[in-house]
């Protein structure tokens, strides 16, 4: 079987041979790129099943649209994308389930308007965090506590940056819906994140 | 008031009551975005300028989303060494005519 790992195969030729229908080019491809893809569609789906039906109806639609496909960007690109879009459908048809309320998440303010916990100055989190796994795995934990419609809206638009119309369209919710979500998803990671990495802490 | 009078200018309109930290929180997405009007913007700028908690507050808020951003493209974002091969079966049944 073809090992792309050792091969120096440029994704030029590897298209080239994708399109011409070469089974064991596109084998390939699956076993290279389904690991990361499964990632991808677990941290959005949540669910193993979901999350691997997203990957295999990725795959179909990749291969389907292998003629689009017009080498702009790198193949493992263009299947991440097409994987999103992919359990962007699946999350489409999902009923919400009832979740935690994120206003527990959100900074509370006193009656004249001031914050009730003052907020302080962070570490320098850039070098922190390409530092430490340590932080690395605690932001990522933070990213999972939050409920579930504020953490598909943050990881969507935040980290897969689509923009607000396609998260909306792909949710079936407003423009408006989304930007509200995507605020409160993010005051809710900070207030989850601060204590570890607010100067003066641990 | 007789022909002739001059009419006595209109008051100035009062200046927009400052800003509470409740409310820069709230527009403060707009905001990063230079989504608010120019007034608007000029009471988050005039809130900034007073006050250390909000200053702070914005840049904790963006650094929130650029540590998200690290933490999940870092290479230790748990991503299986083995690939469930009832998965790859499937999809390349799939494929077949």
């Amino acid at each position: 079987m073809l090992d792309v790992s050792t091969r120096p195969v440029g994704d030029d030729s590897f298209v080239r041979r994708l399109r011409a229908g070469d089974a064991e080019a596109f084998e390939a491809l699956v076993r290279r790129e389904t690991p990361r893809l499964l990632a991808v569609a677990r941290r959005l789906l949540r669910n193993e099943e979901d999350a691997r039906d997203a990957v295999q109806d990725g795959f179909v639609s990749a291969f389907r649209s292998l003629d689009d496909f017009g080498g702009r960007c790198q193949v493992s690109t263009w299947l991440h994308r097409i994987t999103v879009n992919a359990a962007l459908m699946k999350l489409r048809t999902r009923r919400r389930k009832p979740e935690d309320p994120i206003e527990d998440l959100l900074p509370s303010f006193l009656e004249d308007g001031h914050h009730a916990r003052h907020p302080h100055e962070w570490r320098d989190t850039g070098e922190a965090l390409l530092a430490s796994r340590e932080d690395r795995a605690f932001v990522r934990a933070a990213i999972d506590r939050l409920p579930d419609s504020y953490r598909t809206v943050l990881l969507l638009r935040d980290i897969e940056e689509l923009d607000t119309a396609e998260v909306a369209r792909a949710l079936g919710v407003s423009d408006n819906v989304v930007k509200v979500r995507l605020h409160r998803a993010r005051q809710a990671l900070r207030t989850l994140l601060a204590p570890r990495f607010e100067k003066g802490n641990a | 008031m007789t022909a002739g009078e001059a009419v006595a200018p209109a008051p100035a309109a009062p200046a927009p009551a400052p800003l509470t930290c409740r409310e820069f929180v709230e527009l403060l997405y707009d905001y990063l975005l230079g989504g608010l009007g120019a007034e608007r913007t000029a009471a988050m700028n005039a809130h900034l300028a007073t006050c250390p908690s909000c200053v702070a507050y914005l840049k904790s808020y963006e650094a929130s989303i650029r540590m998200g951003r690290l933490a999940l493209a870092a290479s230790d974002d748990p991503v299986p060494a083995e690939v469930p091969e009832a998965l790859v079966r499937a999809v390349l049944a799939a494929r077949r005519p």
